[in-house]
Parts: C-alpha cells; sequence; structure tokens
C-alpha cells in the first residue's frame, strides 16, 4: 500500500520566497514521504519564506494535515515565516482538528515500565510474601467457612455441590479411566521385559498394583483434576471477579467464599477419592491385559496376585491423599479467582497459575506424605 | 470514492433467527458526509441491523452495499480489506486491555500499513489530540474511565482514516456530560474530516444534537416506522409512536 508518487512540486529560488504545491491526494499513504521531504525540503531551498498553496490537492485526510502541521513546526523553528494558501473550507476544518499542542504532549505515564534487575528482585520477592500472606489467609477463611457450613450442613448449596460433583466427577471419569488404563498398560508392559529375564512374570500384578493403589493413581488423578477442573474454577471465579458478578454477591449480602469456594471444596473432596479409585482399577485392567495376552497368566492369577499385594493400610493412604490433593485443588483454583483483578488478560494468569501451583502443590504433598507414612506403617 | 451515491445502500434486508424475524424487508440509504442515527426502542433490532451493516453477521435475505460493493456477496478476503475502509466504536470501547492506548490505536497502522515508526508516532499523538486524551498513549485501558476508553475507542476507529465510522450507544453508561462530549466529538470529525456517521442509539440528546437524518426501527412493524429529520419527526409524524418516542411519552393504553 505505500504510495511514493511525487506528492509536491516547488517553485522559487534559493533563499527565496518559496512556493509548495502538493499534488493530488495528500495523507496516509504517503505521509511517510511527505515526512522525509521536509528536511531536504529545508536544506535544499533554505527559504526565506515558505508558502503552501492547496490549490491542486484532491484529496486532505487527517494525516495529510499532519504533513502541514510538521512543515508549519519545522518552519516556525527555524524561523521561517510560513503560511498555507489556496485552501477550501474543508481543508481548513481538517488542519483546525490537528492539536499541535497534542502533538509534543508528554506521556502521562512512563514509557519504560519495565525494572532492572535489583528492582526485579526485590518486585518477585514481595509479590512472592504477599502471595503466601493472601493464600494463608484465604485458607484461614475458607477454613472457617468449612466448618462453619459443616456445624449448619443446611446452608450449604447443595445443589452446586451436586452440579460441581457432576462436572468434576462424572465428565472428568471417561480422561482419568483412559489415561489411568494406558498408564497400567505401559508399567505392565515395561517391567514385563524385565521381570521375564528372571522368570519372575507374576510379579507384574504386584507391582501395578501397588505402584497405583500407593503412588501413581492418586496423583495422576489429581493432576488431571487440577488441569480440568483447577483451571475452570479459576477462570469461572475470575470472570465472575471482573463482571463485578462477586461484588454483586457481596452487596447482596452474601459470603462469596461460602457462596461459590465451599461447593466446589466439598464436590472436590467427595468426588476425587472415587475418581482415585477408578484410576486404580482401570489401571489394574490395563496391566492385566498385558498378563493375559503377553505373559500368558490367567485373569484368576492375576486377579488373585492383584489382591494380595494390595494392603488396607495403602488403600487408606492413597484416600486420605486424593482427599488432600482435592482440597488444595480447589482452593487454589477459587483463590487464584478471586484473586483476578483487570480483563481478559488477569482471568488467563489465574488459570495458569492455579494449574502451575496446584501440579507443584500435590508433589509436594505427595512427598511429605511418602515420609510421614513411611514413619507411622 | 463515489461521491455522488449513497456510501451505504441497504435493499430488501431480512433477518431471521430460526422462526424469529428481527428485521423484515428493510431498506434506506445513508449518503456521504452525513450523520445518520438508527434509533428504537429495546429489543427492535438496531444492533442487529448494525452488525449486519458491518458484515459481522450475513442476512437472511437482502442487500448491502458499502461504497457500491455489495456485502453480502463478496468473500472474506475482500470484506476484510473493505473493513479496513471503515471503523467501529463499540459499545464499552472493546480496547485491547493488553495493550496501551497508544499500541490499540497503532494497532491497524502496523498491521495495514507500511508507516515508519516516527510517522506512526505523530499519527497516534495527533489522533489522541483529537479525542482530547493527549498523554495517555503509555496507559493501559484498565487505568480509564468509561468516557475515556469510548474517546480512546473513537481514536482507534479513526486510525486508518475511515470513510465510515459505525458507534454503537455512544452514550450508553455515560453521565450527560460526558456524553455530550462524545456528542460533540462526533459532530467535529465529522464537520472537520467529513466522515460518515452511523450511529445506534436512543439517547435523545444525542439524537436532537447532532442527527442530520434519523431511521426509526420498530418491534411490531420488524422495520422501518419513520425516516427523517428528528426535529421534523417529533412535532409532525403522523405516527403516534413516532411522536411518542421522541416526546418521551408513555403509549397510552386502550381502554
Amino acid at each position: 500500500m505505500p504510495d511514493n508518487t511525487v506528492a509536491f512540486s516547488v517553485k522559487g529560488d534559493k533563499n527565496g520566497d518559496v512556493t509548495l504545491f502538493p499534488l493530488g491526494r495528500i495523507g496516509l499513504t504517503n505521509l511517510d514521504t511527505l515526512l522525509s521531504e521536509i528536511k531536504t525540503l529545508f536544506t535544499e531551498y533554505s527559504p526565506s519564506q515558505l508558502t503552501v498553496d492547496l490549490a491542486k490537492v484532491e484529496y486532505l485526510d487527517s494525516a495529510g494535515a499532519l504533513f502541514l502541521v510538521e512543515l508549519e513546526d519545522e518552519a516556525g523553528a527555524r524561523s521561517i515565516p510560513f503560511a498555507v494558501i489556496n485552501a477550501s473550507g474543508n481543508e481548513k476544518e481538517i488542519m483546525s482538528l490537528v492539536d499541535r499542542e497534542a502533538l509534543h504532549a508528554p506521556s502521562l505515564a512512563p514509557t519504560e515500565r519495565s525494572l532492572n534487575i535489583i528492582e526485579q528482585i526485590g518486585d518477585e520477592t514481595i509479590n512472592g510474601l504477599r502471595d503466601i500472606y493472601e493464600v494463608i489467609l484465604f485458607w484461614g477463611e475458607l477454613i472457617f467457612e468449612m466448618v462453619f457450613s459443616i456445624r449448619h450442613p443446611w446452608k450449604i448449596r447443595w445443589n452446586d455441590v451436586i452440579s460441581y460433583m457432576k462436572k468434576v466427577g462424572v465428565d472428568g471419569l471417561p480422561i482419568v479411566a483412559l489415561i489411568s488404563f494406558l498408564l497400567g498398560l505401559i508399567i505392565a508392559f515395561m517391567s514385563a521385559l524385565q521381570l521375564k529375564q528372571f522368570g519372575a512374570n507374576i510379579y507384574v500384578a504386584s507391582l501395578v498394583a501397588v505402584g497405583m493403589v500407593r503412588e501413581l493413581g492418586p496423583i495422576i488423578t489429581a493432576i488431571i483434576v487440577a488441569g480440568r477442573s483447577g483451571s475452570a474454577f479459576a477462570a469461572e471465579i475470575g470472570t465472575m471477579q471482573v463482571n463485578e458478578e462477586v461484588d454483586a454477591l457481596i452487596t447482596m449480602g452474601f459470603n462469596p467464599i461460602r457462596f461459590l469456594a465451599v461447593p466446589k471444596l466439598l464436590a472436590c473432596i467427595f468426588v476425587v477419592p472415587i475418581l482415585t479409585g477408578f484410576s486404580n482399577i482401570f489401571a489394574i485392567m490395563g496391566g492385566m491385559i498385558v498378563g493375559v495376552v503377553g505373559l500368558n497368566l490367567t485373569i484368576f492369577t492375576y486377579v488373585q496376585k492383584t489382591m494380595d499385594a494390595i494392603v488396607m493400610f495403602d488403600v487408606m493412604a492413597g484416600i486420605v491423599k486424593s482427599i488432600v490433593f482435592a482440597a488444595f485443588i480447589a482452593a487454589i483454583g477459587c483463590q487464584r479467582g478471586f484473586k483476578v483483578r483487570g480483563g481478559a488478560e488477569a482471568v488467563g494468569n489465574a488459570t495458569t497459575s492455579a494449574v502451575v501451583s496446584s501440579i507443584f502443590l500435590i508433589v509436594v504433598i505427595d512427598s511429605t506424605f511418602a515420609i510421614i507414612l513411611h514413619y507411622i506403617q | 470514492m463515489n461521491k455522488q451515491g449513497p456510501v451505504i445502500k441497504v435493499e430488501g434486508l431480512t433477518v431471521r433467527y430460526g422462526e424469529n424475524t428481527i428485521l423484515d424487508n428493510v431498506s434506506f440509504e445513508i449518503h456521504q458526509g452525513e450523520i445518520f442515527i438508527i434509533a428504537g426502542g429495546s429489543g427492535c433490532g438496531k444492533t442487529t441491523l448494525l452488525k449486519h451493516i458491518i458484515g459481522l453477521d450475513t442476512p437472511s435475505s437482502g442487500k448491502i452495499f458499502i461504497n457500491g460493493v455489495d456485502t453480502t456477496d463478496i468473500d472474506e478476503d475482500e470484506m476484510r480489506k473493505l473493513r479496513r475502509k471503515i471503523g467501529m466504536l463499540f459499545q464499552s470501547g472493546a480496547l485491547f486491555g493488553s495493550m496501551t492506548i497508544g499500541e490499540n490505536v497503532a494497532l491497524s497502522l502496523t498491521e495495514f500499513t507500511d508507516l515508519s515508526e516516527k510517522a506512526m508516532g505523530l499519527i497516534v499523538k495527533m489522533k489522541l489530540g483529537m479525542v482530547e486524551l493527549s498523554g495517555y498513549e503509555n496507559h493501559f485501558p484498565s487505568e480509564l474511565s468509561g468516557g475515556m476508553k469510548k474517546r480512546a475507542g473513537i481514536a482507534r476507529a479513526m486510525s486508518l482514516e475511515p470513510a465510515v465510522l459505525f458507534f454503537d450507544e455512544p452514550s450508553a453508561g455515560l453521565d450527560p456530560i460526558t456524553s455530550a462530549e462524545i456528542d460533540l466529538l462526533i459532530k467535529k470529525i465529522n464537520e472537520g474530516i467529513g466522515t460518515t456517521m452511523v450511529i445506534v442509539t436512543h439517547d435523545l440528546e444525542t439524537i436532537f444534537n447532532i442527527a442530520h437524518r434519523i431511521i426509526m426501527l420498530d418491534k411490531g412493524t420488524k422495520g422501518i416506522i419513520a425516516e427523517g429529520d428528528p426535529r421534523e419527526l417529533k412535532e409532525h409524524s403522523d405516527n403516534p409512536k413516532v411522536r411518542n418516542f421522541f416526546n418521551r411519552k408513555i403509549e397510552e393504553k386502550k381502554h
């Protein structure tokens, strides 16, 4: 779209009166050519007086008017008398629209908003500490509201709880089942390759069962729930925050944490252990396929070996773990949502932050559990 | 540009969503350089009509011409080119929250022109000056008030020197003084640059202050019930609905 056609002709003598005749269209498309010509004009002619004759201009838009203003400014800077002649009424109007002061007005906000390294470290530290403070504050409120809800169960919004149980649990089951099934299949397959060498095929069953029930089942389920539902909670509450819906709740006398966070937390606590159970079952089924098809075990032996390997303590530990994971995922999702200020971008950041923090905490909590369980077993 | 013919011509436009007819056989013309207002009560299809004119929606039947080009009959590529010649101010400004005001205004300049940084900087400053926001180029939209956001939206809509500017409820959600300022700004740009203005509004102040010509849509007839100068229509329209609208009177109930 650049329009480089010669945009004006010049009449006059060097160091004397110079008249400029812009031709045709003076506007946005050839503004660059025009602006670059300003300097050449003054160095080449160094006029004692400059007149612009608009008689041959067919079209002038505000960008064209901008060129004339810039020309006048340049002439003013060199103290050369400047005049525009033969401007039509329309052209005068357009030129009057250009606010000369605005062109050179300094920005009211700093151009560079980036910080140097020391400021960045300080900023990040303050943000990190504030984040921890806010999370603790939120947890405190949430626990308070949970205790309140448990003592007044009729005040819980059970319809919401059930709807979130469906969203987190029922809708999440297919993906949890598929991933767990494949995971069981892979674990069995990889370990079978090694165990075959020692004729220890039969231990594939115990390996899959113990590995899933103790560690992988709760973790995989928690990560999937964090990705599916933790992010959804953050996005939902974040958007409500942007649309002032949370403010509306407060104004109407509701406690937003009790109203929005408690049902989500309860739903997660109810369904994540169940999902974890499904995850274990599907992984064992995956392992069984490898055992039956690849290792010539019978279904009966595989199931029996699996039952022998699973002890009640591991099952209970897995359930407790998944409840703790569920609580953290829901709480972090909601907290990140409530923290949203601003617009669409902030909602995106909150969603990302909810998933990343949840997965990080899942790993930290799991490590803690590993140590505690080791000592109490 | 065709200066003689109408800038926008709508012919037999019908909009239907399923069983529900919103607009039925609507035809009108908008001329070069005029301030044209589309008015009517809530739910009469004003915004729907605007969305069809700028090609955000496809009509069930009928034709829409912009500068003589039938927009219902061209491909996306041509439509995109045509859209660069029009600007639109959305109800809440629709500024991109992750960009500064300056970047919002410069966006189409960087995408659709080959201008240098310096020229673009000057244009941004000039446009912001026109809407009386000079100095705000490094602010983010979230740091501006509602009226300032609308003015920034106008500056962005004007960045490519459009021949037609569309406004969706420019005074919605603004205080009377701020909306009067926006009206004045629209008038100033129209008189200065000669940009054709198409405004959807039901704000009577705006209508009487700046409209050259108006069409009024009605929910019942699903079409235009009045066309012309609003001051004239207020006094002399033979349709009581039109008179009531312009005189802010509640419809008389039949006993």
